[in-house]
């Protein structure tokens, strides 16, 4: 019983598994390098619908739109960049998971460089203080007073 | 090093996240700047709704301000928008334009007969293609086109009637002065 169980929930897991990917981005190009340009061009266009897929993995109806302007476009012999220009024309560079390297992206792009100069910086700052004043030398009645104490000849120190 | 900028670069840090933080909660992701904003809108040739053999092209529309708004009989927000629009249209102030973005004519034109047509003229974009053209991706969106035919303004969702009084008739009013 358990195993029929078993056996009949890893039956539906392939099935949706199945189902999950049956909308994704079919090359229906018949040329097998103009097929893989749009696969390739389709996962670098954001869907501007929902936003956090591709226009290769989404099922919105302006994705599909997209994906034939690919298509079209490529069967026309457009270059990848004409085809990117002609996303970015429209729908802005946010259409791209790729942001352009301007003036406008530039804290993007350097943002996590600076960042980590920065810690690298903070970071060296503080160990050579550290090391500084470990570094220190002890004077000859540091050295003394301590003897003192570790031999308990300190306590007569006391009043 | 300094003991107190031990505490205050921290300090620091936190309140510029903190602020960053702040302004994400009033920004809206859905709403993208449009590219084609200041530039001509693109140029368009599609048949009127309900009208045949009759179609409307951008340069039809040249030499005065006009309102371009998508919509379509399948989008939700687009009946939420609709009085909003019937509203506008009895001021008769400018041209309202609808654009309706793959529809089947059958629905657009049932649609118009229910809710009312407050469009001077609507035309057919069935296969979308005039929508990327617009970068048009969620419906309904609304542009305001000055007399030498460039987008002067873009609505992204269901028009308001405080976005219409308050952004879209200044702009309007001041686009047909000019």
């Amino acid at each position: 019983m358990r195993r029929a169980r078993k056996a009949l929930l890893a039956l539906m897991l392939v099935l949706a598994a199945g189902v999950a990917g049956a909308d994704e981005a079919v090359p229906t190009l018949q040329d097998p390098v103009a097929a893989k340009r749009e696969v390739e061009l389709a996962a670098q266009l954001r869907c501007l619908v929902c936003q956090n897929q591709s226009i290769a993995e989404s099922h919105a109806g302006l994705a599909q739109d997209l994906r034939n302007q690919l298509r079209e476009q490529i069967a026309a012999g457009k270059t990848n960049a004409q085809i990117i220009d002609y996303m970015t024309a429209r729908y802005g560079d946010f259409v791209l998971y790729n942001p352009p390297f301007k003036a406008t992206t530039i804290l993007l792009w350097l943002g996590p460089a600076l960042l980590l100069v920065a810690g690298v910086f903070l970071a060296s700052r503080m160990l050579r203080a550290r090391r500084d004043a470990s570094a220190r030398a002890l004077s000859p009645q540091d050295h003394e007073r301590a003897e003192q104490l570790l031999s308990g000849a300190g306590k007569s120190n006391k009043p | 090093m300094n003991r107190k900028l031990f505490f205050v670069i921290p300090l620091i840090a936190f309140v510029a996240l903190a602020a960053f933080l702040l302004r994400g909660l009033s920004l809206k992701p859905s709403e993208i700047p449009s590219p084609l904003i200041g530039k001509p809108a693109p140029p368009f040739e599609r048949p009127k709704l309900a009208a045949a053999g009759e179609s409307l092209s951008n340069k039809d529309m040249l030499g005065q301000v006009w309102i371009l708004n998508v919509w379509a009989s399948w989008c939700m927000p687009c009946r939420e928008e609709h009085p909003v629009w019937n509203e506008f249209a009895r001021k008769k102030q400018v041209p309202l334009v609808g654009l309706n973005y793959k529809d089947e004519d059958q629905n657009a034109t049932r649609w118009l007969r229910d809710l009312g047509n407050p469009y001077t003229v609507s035309i057919a974009d069935k296969d979308g293609r005039v929508g990327i053209d617009f970068g048009v991706y969620g419906v309904p969106e609304t542009f305001v086109i000055d007399r030498t035919g460039v987008i002067r303004f873009k609505h992204i969702g269901a028009m308001t009637p405080s976005v219409l009084e308050k952004k879209i008739m200044p702009l309007v009013q001041e686009l047909n002065r000019s």
